[in-house]
């Protein structure tokens, strides 16, 4: 560990100092918390919505009508982004937490999040936006 | 067994004595998550990928999908778990960020409040859901 007179600013997590603000790991670390605080209020949305098949078929039908347009598509586009960074940023805290060399190699693991993030996001897009975009391109 | 460690920025009086709560919601959202990633992830994949997304859903898809013990299961749990994961994050968001102590507590109400009426609204559904239910 670093001397107790070392200044705070005495390196990043790079050279192996104790600097966490304004350091990736922060940025992490806040998105984690954004796209978990997203998920909880479309949660609470969707059960919401998904109860009214209790209700009547043509209820359930009329509201889910409504998320049938591009914007909407669009939106959960975002929300399978936001979920899918949360789940393998939660993955990457686990190892942190638990795995001996979590926390040494937690900005490697932070960089392959987004790389699978980016990898699994580019065809996901295709198929949640195929539709959306064959019909407005004047499919059928 | 009584803690080694030094504590980290140690306070002059040590902590005050709260039991191990914080400990056990901590280790919850590790558990919770892990099995949310497969429970979440499925979820999304078949809905918006295999199952040609929101333009296949309307009630008569639920119906086919509920027809199924499995998947009242697997709703059922996902429900639980996310709730309680996501109440928990919310409830720690809250503690960080509120600033006065009145705020802190209606707030947590007000989602505690949320978190029991979905939980109770969305088991119920899924526990009686009927696919003959008339329009």
């Amino acid at each position: 560990m670093t001397s107790a007179g070392a200044p705070e600013r005495s390196g990043t997590t790079r050279g192996g100092g104790t600097l966490y603000r304004g350091d990736l790991g922060m940025w992490s670390w806040v998105a984690h918390r954004i796209t978990g605080v997203l998920t909880f209020f479309f949660l609470f949305t969707h059960v919401l919505d998904t109860a009214l098949v209790r209700v009547s078929p043509n209820a359930y039908d009329a509201v889910i009508e409504t998320y049938k347009n591009p914007v909407v598509n669009l939106f959960e586009v975002g929300l399978v982004g936001a979920v899918l960074y949360h789940a393998l940023n939660g993955i990457r805290v686990m190892l942190v937490d638990f795995w001996e060399k979590g926390a040494k190699y937690q900005r490697v693991m932070l960089w392959t999040v987004l790389a699978v993030w980016v990898v699994v996001m580019i065809p996901g897009f295709y198929f949640m936006m195929e539709r959306t975009i064959s019909n407005l391109v004047g499919g059928h | 067994m009584s803690l080694a460690l030094d504590k980290p920025r140690s306070p002059r009086r040590p902590a005050a004595r709260r039991g191990n709560g914080e400990l056990y919601s901590w280790l919850f959202m590790r558990l919770s998550g892990l099995l949310l990633v497969v429970l979440v992830l499925g979820h999304l994949f078949i809905m918006n990928i295999l199952d040609g997304g929101v333009h296949k859903i309307n009630f008569a898809f639920v119906a086919g999908r509920w027809s199924s013990p499995f998947w009242q299961f697997w709703d059922l749990s996902m429900l639980w778990l996310a709730q309680l994961h996501g109440g928990n994050g919310l409830r720690t968001v809250i503690n960080d960020y509120a600033r006065k102590d009145s705020t802190r507590f209606w707030l947590k109400m007000l989602l505690y409040v949320s978190m029991v009426l979905i939980v109770s609204l969305g088991t119920f559904v899924i526990f009686t859901f009927d696919p003959n239910i008339s329009n």
